[in-house]
């Protein structure tokens, strides 16, 4: 079984502070995490929008390394990234003309046999089960949990976790000492790709996020996507100005709090990185 | 079966959404769930309930309204009107094949420009290199939309975090990825 990584974009750039946290649970759990060889990017929300073909081969692309690779399973950290992974594994699967057409641009054979997972599914399959020992700090907050549209939809396609109140990441903040406060915004939308072309639109939708989780009590919000990281965090003067308001409550990574919990510093983890600082650990 | 075998006019917006993205719009009931829980909804000239009920009455006028109109394009994909559809129609996936209906037809919405432009530069920064280089996109994006002095504050607390680079990774498969742009054009 071998499980490969698909870090993405973001990870490479502004959000190396997930990456440094991603590589560091790894490195202290012993898990192999290679590269998919010559990662391309998987399109994103422009692709999709401006171009099907291009939204499917450019996904493609990367699937049929990781195969070349023989990786069993990918991690793709970003939830971007793992939306249009999946999906575009889902099509190619359902339409096996669709298949051959995008084969056909990619000059490349294509079998959609890897599977494709999480950073939350990650550390349930291989962190969870080695935990316990492990928790010398326990992470005693009251956290939000953030999961964002891209993690749990589309439901049919993604089959993973619920679509409405999902609780994986809840539960894996719970193993480790957190306590998780109840939470409606956890699957609304940050504003996602409209960080640069429609920053009011970003800091109206991110700041109800926000406001919801410190007016519970929270006192970190907790995510698994680059986007909605960025959004919360580096867009924070954005929303503080469009609302009026000084909100202080820092945005975390999920491998960044486990990584607090087993014991590695904030700098290990990339908690140094951040726009809104961090004061709890 | 399907209703289209009696569709005369196969010209509508409706008759090509079921035949190129498999959505059948005549399937709303106008319930408005995907309205209610539409994050930009209040931001929009069209919510999608309003895409729907359009659609569903397959005329030339309505279509042109829907291809022309903003709201396409700020339809930022979160999904949610997917996941609370009680008929289970994907909008996401219609909302796509608007969007690229509108920018062939040249009839985009000129208060769209920037996210098109955003767009834009974005799938330009993969093509030449392979991965996104976000500085990269960020120049080629103020120059498209001319916002030339917009998060220029934010450069400076980014360069001392590292999180911005200045030279762009390029990837071995740079021809591939360009040959893919060029077939998929």
């Amino acid at each position: 079984m071998k499980t490969g990584i698909y870090p993405g974009c973001s990870l490479n750039g502004s959000a190396r502070d997930y990456n440094e946290s991603v590589f560091a649970l790894a490195d202290a759990f012993g898990l192999p995490l290679e590269q998919v060889s010559d990662w391309n990017c998987c399109g994103a929300t422009a692709a999709h929008n401006l171009n099907k073909n291009l939204s499917l081969a450019l996904p493609a692309r990367i699937l049929s390394l990781a195969e070349q690779n023989g990786m069993d399973e990918i991690v793709v950290p970003c939830a971007a990234c793992y939306h249009r992974l999946i999906v575009t594994q889902n099509e190619l699967r359902k339409d096996p003309e669709l298949k051959n057409q995008v084969c056909e641009i990619l000059e490349m054979d294509y079998k959609g046999t890897s599977r494709i997972i999480n950073v939350i599914e990650w550390i349930d399959k291989y962190i969870v089960p080695d935990l316990e020992g492990k928790i010398v700090k326990p992470f005693d907050h009251k956290v939000a949990c953030y999961y964002g549209c891209l993690l749990v939809r589309p439901h049919k396609v993604l089959a993973y976790d619920r679509p409405e109140d999902p609780q994986s990441m809840d539960q894996v903040m719970t193993k480790i000492g957190a306590t998780s406060v109840y939470y409606p915004y956890k699957t609304e939308c940050c504003g996602a790709g409209f960080s640069i072309s429609r920053t009011d639109i970003v800091s109206k939708l991110s700041g109800k996020i926000v406001e919801d989780a410190e007016s519970r009590g929270a006192d970190a919000i907790i995510v698994a996507c680059p986007m909605c990281h960025s959004n919360l965090d580096m867009r924070r003067n954005d929303i503080n100005k469009y609302w009026g308001k000084s909100f202080k409550i820092p945005v975390i990574f999920i491998t960044q709090a486990v990584g607090l919990a087993i014991g590695l510093s904030a700098k290990n983890v990339g908690l140094k990185r951040h726009f809104v600082e961090v004061n709890i650990s | 079966m399907s209703h289209t075998e009696t569709l005369t006019e196969k010209s509508t917006l409706a008759y090509n959404i079921e035949k190129y993205v498999d959505v059948i719009s005549r399937k709303c009931y106008q319930c408005g769930k995907c309205s209610a829980g539409c994050p930009v909804a209040d931001e929009m000239d069209l919510p999608p309930s309003m895409v729907m009920r359009l659609l569903q009455t397959e005329t030339a006028l309505n279509d042109e309204k829907i291809l022309r109109s903003h709201s396409i394009w700020l339809c930022v994909t979160c999904e949610m009107c997917l996941g609370r559809c009680p008929m289970d129609i994907d909008i996401p996936s219609l909302m796509d094949f608007l969007r690229q209906k509108s920018l062939k037809e040249k009839k985009v919405n000129p208060k769209a420009r920037n996210i098109i432009a955003f767009h834009k530069s974005f799938l330009n920064s993969i093509r030449l290199t392979g991965r996104l280089f976000e500085l990269g996109l960020t120049l080629d994006y103020k120059r498209r939309s001319m916002t030339l002095m917009q998060d220029i504050q934010l450069a400076p607390r980014m360069i001392s975090r590292g999180k911005l680079h200045f030279i762009p990774e390029i990837i071995k498969g740079k021809a591939h990825l360009g040959k893919i742009f060029k077939k998929t054009k």
